[in-house]
């Protein structure tokens, strides 16, 4: 699965734009994506991978998932783990 | 415009269901947060709560009774024959058909409504308890309360999430002041902590598995609780003319609503609702000495009331002693703002400011004097009791000394 594209498919849905817009770099405060909307793409990807995410809303959403580049890889590290090598 | 006091005072908490108990845990900080008990763990990430264990319903009352209420009805019925019998109140026919039944919940039936729809859906159970409805309807701490003391006037719930509590004692205020009703009955009450709740919770993802360490650098997000507290407010002149002991005065109540984020809190909407309050209460912020802190231990609620407290406050912030109780009680969502009232009407009757438990490290965006650890007597003219709940409703109550 390509992750990066899996991740650009739950925020430009959360977010409401097409996800033509959506690059790596994109920035999710430059989207309007606020806490409530961090908390939800958490749970969509959660439920999309399998996995656990490791967040915590407490710790700051913002400086975590910056960019959908950061949220991407994120996301490709605990497959990674969840993936018996 | 009646003058309105507090008489007597009920809780049901974590940290014990007698004041002294109650108070004595506030101000030596000794926290009622523990690993979970009598709750199925296996499937929560969460571990603990500040739970009310020492609670046997068969104590307080008979099994076909005890059978009628849900937990949060419980724990509010104890709390108020508490409060009753605290403030010596002689409710007699002609007091009875006046007096005011204002009770705060965020739930209200939770643990009813969680174990019927597991028996519904989970053990495909092909019909409920004939009590279900009764026993979980929001209403039911309030008409338990009514039921028990005879209280026939003016009876109804408050449900404002986390503020519910203040929200209920504001309203009591304002009719015992307007002469609505010569006395009330009001407070919160909360038992919802059920797996359903938690994974609620956790899904949130603010919820801490260390502890509730308020304005701490490294706090790292709330801790749910249960309980309720009850007060007893009476006019003055009542109280005075039957020599009532006399807590704190209740001097003013301010709300507002934050409307923009239904879970972020918002400096402006809070600093309304204090402003509203202390302008309610005809006082000026130099006049206020001790601040109940909502202060929940989540990164966003302690530096936004930090922001609130000091556009209000201005100067006069870095004076104010401001603690929360949360380390000790963690959040019990409904009830928080009632059993906070009640620990501020203890700081003015002691005038001891009770510390903010759990305190290790300074957080620059938290700048005020959180009275980290250890009480302080301190000279105590006025308070604030402040409860700000998601979906961004806000209530603060001002306390005076009697």
């Amino acid at each position: 699965m390509d992750v990066l594209y899996e991740v650009k498919q739950v925020i430009a849905k959360q977010a409401r734009v097409p996800m033509d817009q959506l690059s790596a770099d994109t920035r999710l405060e430059a989207l309007g994506i606020e806490s409530i909307d961090v908390i939800e793409i958490v749970f969509a990807l959660e439920e999309k991978f399998g996995v656990t995410l490791p967040f915590n809303a407490n710790e700051s959403a913002v400086s975590e998932f910056e960019t959908i580049g950061k949220v991407a890889n994120a996301v490709k590290t605990v497959v990674a783990e969840k993936t018996p090598s | 415009m009646n003058r309105v006091v507090i008489t007597g005072i009920g809780v049901v908490s974590p940290v014990g269901c007698g004041l002294n108990e109650f108070w004595s845990a506030l101000v030596d900080g000794r926290s009622g947060i523990r690993a979970i008990e009598n709750i199925p763990t296996q499937r929560l990430n969460t571990r603990i709560a500040a739970q009310v264990l020492d609670f046997d319903p068969n104590t307080y009352f008979e099994p076909k009774r005890a059978n009628q209420l849900d937990r949060f009805a419980q724990f509010a019925v104890v709390a108020a024959r508490a409060a009753v019998r605290d403030a010596g109140l002689d409710l007699d026919e002609e007091l009875a058909l006046q007096a005011a039944t204002v009770i705060g919940t965020g739930a209200g039936g939770h643990i009813t409504i969680d174990d019927s729809y597991f028996k519904l859906y989970g053990e495909n159970a092909p019909k409920l308890h004939p009590l279900t409805i009764p026993r979980m309807m929001v209403n039911a701490a309030a008409s338990q309360i009514s039921m028990d003391l005879g209280l026939k006037g003016p009876t109804f719930t408050t449900a404002t999430a986390c503020a519910s509590g203040t929200h209920a004692i504001g309203q009591a205020f304002q009719m015992v002041r307007s002469g609505q009703a010569p006395v009330a009955i009001a407070g919160g009450t909360e038992a919802c902590l059920t797996v359903g709740t938690l994974k609620a919770w956790e899904a949130l993802r603010i919820l801490s598995n260390d502890t509730c360490r308020p304005f701490s650098k490294n706090r790292s997000g709330l801790v749910l609780g249960e309980g309720a507290a009850i007060l007893v407010l009476e006019t003055r002149e009542r109280a005075v003319a039957r020599g009532a002991p006399i807590y704190a005065e209740l001097q003013g109540f301010g709300m507002s609503a934050d409307a923009v984020d239904l879970i972020s809190p918002d400096p402006d909407g809070a600093a309304r609702a204090i402003r509203s309050a202390l302008l309610d209460a005809r006082m000026n912020a130099e006049d206020v000495d001790y601040v109940n802190a909502h202060g929940t231990g989540t990164t966003l609620n302690d530096r936004t009331e930090t922001k609130a407290l000091r556009s209000v406050f201005g100067k006069h912030a870095d004076k104010l002693a401001v603690s929360s109780n949360k380390g000790v009680l963690a959040h019990g969502l409904g009830c928080a703002g009632a059993l906070e009232a009640a620990a501020t009407a203890l700081a003015l009757h002691s005038q001891i400011a009770p510390p903010t438990a759990n305190f290790e490290e300074k957080d620059p965006e938290c700048d005020l004097d959180v009275v980290p650890n250890v009480a302080r007597q301190i000279p105590i003219r006025s308070a604030i009791s402040n409860s700000f709940a998601f979906g961004g409703l806000n209530a603060v109550l001002v306390l005076g000394r009697a």
